[in-house]
């Protein structure tokens, strides 16, 4: 071998410790994440309770979808939760950098207090919040509410208003994140331009509008994916939030992934959730590619 | 943005406009309600069931009866000993290897470079939640529920981290490396020794997030663990909660145990996450 070896080349030599450094990250990556999505894909196409060998059963796994209406119900919730979480989130998000990036007094402070939620396991906030939504006398929200003289809210127990008030600790806990990387975003644009519009007498919105958003726009499509990525998988607020962890009221909160979950580790229907995961990857994958054109096109 | 040339300088880097103390002022007032949910948690934890619908933040009486009670009733130092363990080794395990192919696919030419290096990219785009059915069949079949392997194993590499090191690995000359083979040192002491050390700030933001992922990871070690022995914090508190319902500074003081310890990394490392957050995202 040794004999061998020292015959190689210069690049040889090179390609020969390569391949034998990356001979088990390829393993790794082949068993753990390549044929996981093939077999994943595989299994959509079946018919199988873990218990009797799968059935193909072609599309039928995917045609039962149209029909499904807890699946259309649980489809419309999750990009409820996009529409509705990724404007707000962002325009909060924005609205912090933006002053942050002028306060200098107490600056790292006033950061980590945005910044905290984000690092914290979303599971223990979940119920932190889930608390804070119970009626007087025990939830702090609605006490607040009477304290001021406003009506008490069913905040989870009403199927109207339980998708939003599981979303606001989403949003809470994304927050920091966005702050952080708008501001290093507001950093990076020279200060030079800022000083051309000074001198020509532009206003700060105009200087806002004209300048900061357009020299943003690569930060912000990144916040926007990363954010809607996020918000179209949430599942550790519903699953800790709701009564037994089942999207609940009426199914009014339940995302794709729960309804994932439970399709698959409580039916046992592993081709039918298998399926469901196959359209939550289109989904991702079409809002990834959305991105990298919008990131080319300048 | 400085405070615009020509005003007079204040102390603590106000430029004294009231606009400016206005804003400062609603920024803290904001901050205070990001974390009011900590305080509340915290808050809630020492008191007693009889004083738990006092909204008065400091407890008229605070113990620390429930999270005596909480260390001996339940699992949760169990629990706790679950997740440092995985989290630990998933980490070092992420450090090493995403580290060693990052430096690889950065430093050495070879033919099917590119190749590697978009494949393992593009596992960024495959979702967990796709992933988790066929884990969870590859466990059952290797008798891997309800084990630590169970827990680790997907996340032992990850494409994120590749990418991060490769980019890292740039700003290391390559003449450092050239002039170290002269001197007979073998490939993975170059690496090692010479490559390592270099790319430590990248390697620490890489550990925190790592580690805190796996900390706070919910739907993978919900599905693969059973035994309530193996639990990790996040799926015990969840059960834990479940089964106090109504027991609102008990669960609230489980929830603060699960929080306490990513409160400290985050107070130790601050700089650190902060960094990493910017130079992981402005990158990645």
């Amino acid at each position: 071998m040794k004999h061998l070896y020292n015959r190689l080349s210069f690049q040889q030599k090179k390609a020969y410790w390569a391949w034998l450094f990356l001979a088990v990250p390829i393993l790794f990556f082949a068993a753990v994440r390549f044929y996981p999505t093939i077999n994943a894909a595989m299994i959509s196409f079946t018919d199988w309770n873990l218990l009797t060998e799968g059935k193909w059963v072609g599309l039928a796994n995917y045609e039962r979808m149209f029909t499904d209406k807890v699946f259309w119900k649980v489809f419309a919730n999750t990009f409820l939760y996009l529409i509705v979480g990724l404007p707000v989130s962002l325009t909060l998000a924005f609205v912090v950098a933006y002053y942050l990036d002028q306060v200098r007094f107490m600056h790292g402070f006033i950061r980590s207090l945005y910044f905290i939620p984000y690092l914290t396991t979303a599971v223990a906030m979940a119920w932190v919040w889930r608390w804070g939504y119970q009626p007087a006398p025990m939830g702090v929200i609605n006490q607040i509410l009477s304290s001021i003289g406003m009506p008490q809210q069913p905040f989870l127990r009403s199927p109207n208003q339980a998708l939003y008030a599981v979303l606001a600790p989403a949003i809470w806990a994304g927050l920091g994140f966005q702050v952080i990387i708008f501001m290093a975003g507001l950093r990076a644009i020279p200060e030079t331009y800022y000083e051309a519009a000074r001198i020509d007498g532009i206003g700060k919105l105009a200087t806002l509008w004209e300048i900061t958003l357009p020299l943003l726009r690569p930060t912000l499509v990144f916040i926007v994916v990363l954010t809607s990525i996020g918000l179209l998988r949430i599942f550790d607020q519903v699953y800790n939030m709701t009564v037994d962890g089942q999207g609940g009221p009426l199914n009014a909160t339940r995302p794709l992934v729960l309804n994932i979950y439970n399709t698959a580790f409580k039916d046992f229907d592993m081709g039918y959730a298998t399926a469901q995961t196959m359209v939550l990857f289109l989904v991702l994958l079409i809002i990834t590619l959305i991105q990298l054109r919008l990131m080319r096109s300048k | 943005m400085n405070a615009p040339a020509g005003q007079p300088r204040l102390p603590f880097g106000l430029s004294g406009s009231p606009g400016r103390i206005v804003v400062w002022t609603l920024l803290f007032l904001g901050g205070v309600v990001m974390i009011s949910p900590f305080l509340f948690m915290i808050s809630s934890s020492l008191k007693t069931p009889d004083q738990i619908y006092d909204l008065r933040l400091i407890p008229e009486r605070p113990t620390l009866e429930n999270y005596v009670a909480l260390f001996r009733d339940s699992l949760f130092l169990k629990w706790f000993v679950n997740s440092f363990i995985t989290s630990t080794l998933v980490t070092l395990s992420v450090l090493f290897f995403d580290a060693l192919i990052g430096y690889v696919l950065c430093k050495y030419d070879f033919r099917g470079r590119t190749f590697v290096f978009i494949a393992i990219l593009s596992t960024l785009m495959i979702p967990t939640e796709m992933l988790v059915i066929p884990w969870y069949l590859i466990s059952a079949h290797f008798g891997w529920i309800d084990t630590y392997w169970g827990i680790m194993f997907p996340g032992l590499m990850t494409g994120f981290g590749v990418f991060l090191m490769r980019q890292f690995f740039q700003s290391v000359p390559d003449e450092l490396l050239d002039a170290a083979r002269v001197d007979g040192l073998g490939e993975f002491r170059i690496w090692w020794t010479i490559a390592m050390p270099l790319v430590t700030p990248a390697l620490s933001a890489l550990a925190i997030f790592t580690f805190l992922g796996n900390w706070t990871a919910f739907l993978w070690p919900l599905i693969v663990t059973n035994s309530r022995d193996l639990y990790t914090v996040p799926v015990g508190l969840a059960s834990f909660a479940g089964e106090n319902l109504t027991r609102w500074e008990v669960v609230m003081t489980g929830a603060a145990v699960a929080t306490i310890p990513t409160l400290i990394v985050f107070i130790i490392f601050q700089k650190y996450i902060v960094r990493g957050v910017v130079l992981s995202g402005l990158k990645g």
